[in-house]
């Protein structure tokens, strides 16, 4: 267990970006998101959720996925092979580091996929701990505890004066090792430090809402009338999904000039009336009703049905900030069967 | 080192054949000549054209024929528009195999009834032919198929003079609408199965065809008496990846392109009727 002053972040930082690519949450224009460190970045650890979640180091928005050229011959060139530079990401939420585990079910389940296991290997992701969750948050009803983040390589945690940083994996001790002149040693009083402000995190948590039976609850809900009510107000913007940490759906689309093209992988949303369409014109998900029931049944029942229980959602609160029409699925947990009792 | 999933092996189309007015059968085989991969029947591929797009197929070969893939592609949306254009000679992509195939060992030593609606045909011939080739291990094989017209039935030497021909094996045919150039029987396929009401004892069906047909064949099935288990169907969906990623395909707790596309009635009779 180490220890910086928070006077001396900037040093670490400076230190950090000569290891490896550093990405921090910082201000722009009013919205924070993650970007690359340099001296004059405006970074903003207050910020509980980046605008967009930080999937999009491993899961980019866009990626080139080949490249080809038509000639006598084809030729096709395999991108997967260029990602993951060495990355490093300062101040990831640990509902986000929560959600990374769940992408890797999908990107490292056979067959994994070699761009996206390049960029998991190859980057460090350093956690920050949350202190005052806000109303949005509800992390804790999916056992996320949010002053802890056990899938993160450090785990840091604000004590107030100092930041505490905890090394949780080789790659952690690695990258801990490399800055020996630069951090002092924790003492057990900065370890009490480190539990009060975990404990606080949890007191401060507003949100109480359980899932308790409700993937259960939802087998039997298919058909339900419930949802003939609930899309009704659905723009089919497809905010909800392009900002979920857990949301792993993704179009090809090819960019060709003359005889060279590439095929390049987007992130999609099944809030669209064509990610479903067939050329054919039969479409299994006709009406914006089907296709806000996905939603919500891919995340709290097809996906936990798959992986052993787990839902695919974090309780990041993104969608639930952002839906202009206040499409809430904290409202569709406790309408369908979650219970508000406190626990 | 684990591979990109999303990238396809170079290929080359070297026949082309005009099936009806609007479904083409391509002939595939790898850039060196050889074998893309080994499959099953009933599985599917992507097939690439650049630079246009690429699109899931059933492959409708059979795989006791070696040495090359078959798709029979009807034109219908983008890609498979820009494919009835190409000639032999061009170089595609192609990725797969995909999907869980028939269950050829399952079927064995039992009568197979196949029923078959216009281009949906493809994946059935697939395992018509892996049968045919391999006869002693299957009972009587009867083919009951439909198109809307005569003229769009597909792969007629095999409908009109190479099935039939094979021992124990009927091709029974239907058009929806009635026409010069057609003597045979008129009417769609689910009302054409219920009247040749072939006995459900000792006996698998498989079905495929648009979803209309599907939905009214599996009705009339189970009408007659075949059990859940022995009612296989293939489904299709809007797929981008192959690989259980992409998302579009999910029904329920499966992905079609992993899972599927081949399933029991009673299969999916477990699953949400989103198909």
């Amino acid at each position: 267990m180490k220890k910086i002053a928070k006077a001396k972040l900037q040093d670490l930082w400076r230190h950090l970006s000569e290891e490896a690519a550093l990405y921090l949450p910082a201000g722009s224009d009013g919205v924070v998101d993650f970007a690359r460190w340099q001296e004059d970045l405006a970074v903003d650890l207050g910020e509980l959720n980046v605008c967009v979640p930080p999937k999009k180091f491993f899961y980019p928005q866009t990626e080139t996925v080949l490249k080809y050229e038509i000639g006598d011959d084809l030729q096709l060139v395999d991108f997967s092979g260029h990602a993951g530079e060495r990355a490093i990401l300062f101040g990831v939420r640990p509902c986000d580091v929560a959600s990374f585990s769940m992408m890797d079910k999908v990107y490292l389940g056979d067959p994994a996929d070699e761009a996206y296991r390049r960029r998991r290997e190859n980057t460090c992701v350093i956690a920050l701990g949350c202190q005052e969750p806000e109303e949005t948050c509800f992390c804790l009803t999916f056992d996320i505890d949010p002053g802890k983040a056990p899938g993160a390589d450090i785990l840091a945690t604000d004590t107030g004066e100092e930041v505490v940083l905890v090394a949780q994996s080789p790659k952690g001790e690695e990258l801990l090792a490399t800055l020996n002149g630069l951090l002092l040693e924790a003492t057990s009083g900065d370890e009490i430090k480190v539990k009060d402000a975990q404990e606080q995190a949890k007191e401060g948590y507003v949100t109480h809402v359980s899932v308790r039976g409700l993937m259960e609850k939802l087998d039997g809900m298919f058909t339900d009338a419930y949802w003939n009510r609930l899309y009704r107000r659905c723009i089919a913007c497809g905010t909800c999904t392009y900002l979920c940490p857990t949301c792993h759906c993704f179009d090809l689309q090819e960019y060709a000039t003359g005889n060279c093209g590439e095929r390049i992988r987007c992130w999609d949303t099944c809030m669209a009336a064509d990610f479903t369409q067939m050329a054919g014109g039969h479409n299994p998900r006709p009406t914006q009703k089907e296709r806000v029931r996905q939603r919500f049944m891919h995340k709290l029942n097809y996906f936990p049905r798959q992986h052993g229980g787990e839902y695919a959602c974090v309780g990041c609160g993104r969608c639930v900030r952002k839906c202009p029409v206040n499409l809430d699925i904290l409202e569709v947990i406790r309408e369908v069967g979650g219970a508000a009792d406190g626990q | 080192m684990a591979s990109n999933p999303l990238l396809p092996q170079t290929a080359i189309v070297t026949d082309v054949r005009r099936e009806t007015p609007d479904v083409k059968t391509f002939r595939v085989v790898a850039a060196d000549g050889g074998d893309l991969f080994a499959y099953r029947p009933g599985q599917c591929a992507m097939v690439s054209l650049f630079p246009v797009g690429e699109a899931l197929f059933s492959i409708t070969s059979s795989p006791t024929r070696k040495g090359f893939l078959e798709f029979s592609i009807k034109e219908t949306g983008l890609v498979t528009r820009a494919l009835h254009e190409i000639d032999p000679g061009t170089k595609i992509g192609v990725r797969g195999p995909y999907g869980n195939g028939f269950p050829v060992d399952f079927l064995q030593g039992k009568d197979l009834l196949f029923i078959g609606g216009g281009i949906a045909l493809a994946p059935l011939r697939s395992l018509i032919n892996y049968c045919l080739d391999n006869r002693e291990d299957y009972g009587k094989v009867d083919i009951i198929y439909g198109a809307r017209s005569a003229q769009d039935l597909v792969q007629r030497e095999e409908l009109f003079t190479n099935w039939p021909q094979v021992r124990d094996t009927e091709v029974h045919l239907t058009v929806d609408v009635r026409s010069d150039d057609w003597d045979g029987p008129v009417g769609f396929v689910p009302a054409f199965l219920e009247q040749l009401n072939p006995s459900p004892i000792g006996k698998v069906t498989i079905t495929c065809g648009p979803p209309i047909m599907i939905k009214f064949v599996l009705q009339s099935l189970e009408k007659m008496g075949y059990k859940p288990e022995d009612i296989i169907t293939t489904l299709e969906m809007k797929m981008k990846c192959g690989v259980g990623k992409c998302g579009r395909c999910n029904i329920g707790d499966k992905y079609v392109c992993k899972s599927g596309p081949v399933f029991t009635l009673a299969e999916l009779q477990l699953l949400p009727n989103e198909f």
